[in-house]
């Protein structure tokens, strides 16, 4: 039974909306395993957008508005 | 720590060669949404879902104030304007000047690469044709091998010729020795036999023997006057 069952590297897009607590409760929390996903994060994101051929200038500007809106919400309560 | 279940070099070198690196990157609209959300919301909402959720967001946030309008939201619009025209009008070129950058090492690395492959296909034909010279060797060493014959056959021949000249030497000396002797005792033999008979002539029978031609002579005048 696939669906009932979870194994330990299912994406979180096969992960059905019930088994999301348990999925999460999964995961490696380690400080190596959070390091561990951060990098596996940025090469996602380098292999997608920056280390191709004919770079486009959204690459860049999508980490800009997010570094924008990241500091508009720490800083949103001095405003 | 070595994981056991870890593969160890199953396949061939997995590095090399490096896959080549895509043409074009993740599409982005507007350079701040990834297409995928469009793609994302297109089943259920059509092409104009994720604008509409666009604008309703928007306007949430500003009624009920989670985005303040202040005196930074003028100056973020102007510079926005900014930056967006000079994008629009200088991308392009942009663009292009990096492209012949890219276009530039890339030929270069290429070129070297060719050259490589060049070089060492000279070498292989190189080392086909010394391969191919390598073949003559019979050749040459039955040169060589006649060359020692011969100079072998010169050096006896010239030995024998030695030999030849001083048996040669020998027996004529031998020769010329006896002819020597002999002639030496012919020589001695005579000379002894005109001194004996010098000796044995006394000085009558000079005396006689002489009166004797001188009578012969006049004879022989007499008879010569009456010939002539």
């Amino acid at each position: 039974l696939p669906a009932a069952v979870l194994l330990k590297d299912t994406k979180l897009m096969d992960v059905k909306l019930g088994q999301l607590g348990s999925w999460l409760a999964m995961r490696d929390f380690t400080p190596g395993g959070i390091l561990g996903a951060i990098r596996r994060g940025q090469e996602r994101y380098y292999n997608k957008y920056i280390n191709v051929r004919k770079g486009s200038l959204g690459g860049l500007s999508m980490v800009l508005a997010g570094y924008v809106i990241l500091s508009y919400m720490w800083s949103y309560s001095h405003i | 720590v070595l994981h056991t279940t870890r593969p160890l070099h199953t396949t061939q070198q997995s590095l090399a060669p490096v896959p080549p690196l895509p043409e074009k990157g993740g599409e982005v609209r507007h350079g701040l949404i990834p297409e995928e959300f469009f793609q994302f919301l297109y089943p259920k909402t059509g092409v104009t879902g994720p604008y509409m959720l666009g604008t309703g967001l928007l306007l949430y946030l500003l009624s009920k104030e989670i985005y303040v309008v202040n005196h930074e939201t003028a100056a973020a619009a102007c510079i926005l304007t900014v930056i967006v025209y000079a994008i629009k009008k200088f991308g392009p070129n942009v663009a292009a000047f990096a492209d012949k950058l890219n276009e530039e090492k890339m030929a270069s690395a290429l070129a070297m690469k060719n050259d490589t492959i060049q070089t060492l296909q000279t070498a292989i034909e190189e080392e086909k044709k010394e391969q191919w010279r390598a073949e003559g060797r019979s050749y040459l060493f039955d040169a060589k091998r006649n060359n020692i014959a011969m100079l072998l056959e010169a050096n006896y021949r010239e030995r024998l010729l030695t030999v030849y000249n001083e048996v040669k030497k020998r027996l004529d000396y031998q020769v010329a020795l006896q002819n020597l002797k002999r002639q030496k005792e012919q020589d001695h033999m005579i000379q002894w036999v005109e001194k004996n008979v010098v000796q044995s002539i006394t000085p009558q029978q000079q005396k006689e023997s002489i009166a004797k031609c001188i009578l012969d002579l006049k004879a022989l005048s007499k008879s010569a006057h009456a010939a002539v």
